[in-house]
């Protein structure tokens, strides 16, 4: 019998030993819409994280403390285009082009990593945001790297990689100020306590909230839960925090023997909520200047389409 | 106007002279050219390259892993195999 003839049902039975298997999905392949639809979102929206994410940073490349910290700076941010690219592109092999994707976040429509809403006031958080962020980030990604979908898979390799330049630059400028005098001390202090519940905000409401988790690891399109992914994040942040004479921004953040895990006080979930459905401290400028950037970029689009038209014609 | 759907290249990076290509991935791009200088901020920015090919995505021909057929092997290929046959004696004949 061929695969066009069997019926939905059977389909699906076979995609989900295919997945139980450990085997990839590839673009060509049957897939059911629902596993579609959590990929198209899942990848669009980490690909405007990526996107939007340099755009916190991006704005203390003229102030970067010295050419070596504004080389690293400009490096990393141009890692995040790339990125954003490389994902783009995986989300388009399930049907969405990239104009589509562009325009929703151009049009405020498009969800991306609500940790970008807060504003970075100091160099400190530049540092704090690839230490503690890229961390968080990282532990994600990772996860994602072993996700059912190949593309997907395959473009999360090649970011890990160089998010590990981002989390050991960002520590190295950290640590710099936790050596210094007791203004970048006290800098650095406040930028982690800035950062530390968005940070915790980043994996994800907790699983009891979470609409999609559980049908996400049944098609192994995520392998662990939020609270899983927030609590690996915890373990290994709170140790180094503390290892540089700072304290974790949390009373109740203890090591809990009996469970082996440290214990922390869950974020404001209903911040979260605010936050992302537009009312947070940057969301209308971090939309208003990517919507800048890409019309100020316009004519070099229209120049590059223009060159492209008259090379077909004259071939 | 749709001025950010370019198509789009399928890249192959060398590391070092006589090593293959090997395929990394796809950037958009409005032409060859383009693509190209696409292809090494994409794929070269911080690995070693010394070539890069880019190859547009609509000139790619491949097969259908549905169509499981294309690849069956009906009879006992074994005899394709270096491992199949026993190997020549390692001692050299002359020691004897």
């Amino acid at each position: 019998m061929s695969m066009q003839n069997k019926t939905n049902e059977q389909q699906l039975a076979a995609f989900e030993a295919r997945i139980s298997r450990g085997e990839k999905v590839e673009p060509g392949d049957w897939m059911p819409d629902e596993y579609r639809k959590t990929l198209i979102r899942m990848i669009g929206q980490h690909a405007h994280s990526e996107i939007v994410g340099q755009l916190p940073e991006g704005k203390w490349i003229p102030h970067a403390p010295g050419f070596r910290r504004k080389l690293t700076l400009v490096a990393k941010v141009q890692d995040e285009a790339g990125h954003g690219q490389l994902l783009y592109r995986a989300a388009e092999t399930l049907g969405k082009s990239r104009e589509e994707m562009l325009e929703e976040l151009l049009a405020g429509k498009a969800k991306y990593a609500n940790v970008f809403n807060y504003p970075t006031p100091t160099w400190a958080d530049v540092g704090v945001i690839g230490w503690l962020v890229d961390t968080a980030a990282v532990i994600n990604q990772t996860m994602l790297a072993q996700t059912s979908y190949g593309p997907y898979a395959r473009a999360m390799k090649r970011i890990c990689y160089e998010e590990s330049f981002h989390i050991k630059q960002g520590y190295d400028s950290i640590v710099a100020l936790a050596k210094g005098t007791p203004e970048q001390r006290a800098m650095a202090r406040d930028a982690i306590k800035r950062w530390w519940y968005p940070t915790l905000m980043m994996s994800g409401p907790p699983d009891s909230l979470s609409v999609h988790t559980s049908q996400s690891m049944k098609w192994k399109i995520k392998s662990k839960t939020n609270e899983q992914v927030r609590q690996e994040f915890v373990d290994l942040i709170v140790p180094q925090i503390r290892a540089l004479g700072f304290d974790v921004p949390d009373r109740e953040c203890f090591f809990d023997k009996r469970t082996g895990h440290w214990h922390y006080t869950q974020p404001d979930w209903e911040e979260l909520k605010r936050v992302i459905n537009g009312d947070g401290p940057m969301n209308r400028e971090r939309l208003a200047v990517r919507r800048k950037a890409h019309e100020d970029g316009r004519w070099v689009r229209e120049a590059l389409a223009a060159k492209g038209n008259s090379q077909a014609v004259a071939a | 106007m749709m001025d950010t759907q370019w198509d789009t290249y399928e890249v192959f990076h060398q590391t070092k002279k006589g090593d293959p290509h090997m395929y990394v991935g796809s950037v958009h791009a409005p032409d060859p050219e383009m693509a190209l200088q696409m292809a090494r901020d994409q794929f070269a920015r911080r690995l070693k390259c010394v070539s890069l090919w880019v190859v547009n995505s609509k000139n790619i021909a491949s097969t259908d892993y549905q169509n499981e057929d294309f690849f069956a092997q009906v009879t006992d290929k074994s005899y394709r195999d270096p491992k199949a046959f026993e190997a020549p004696d390692k001692e050299s004949p002359n020691e004897h």
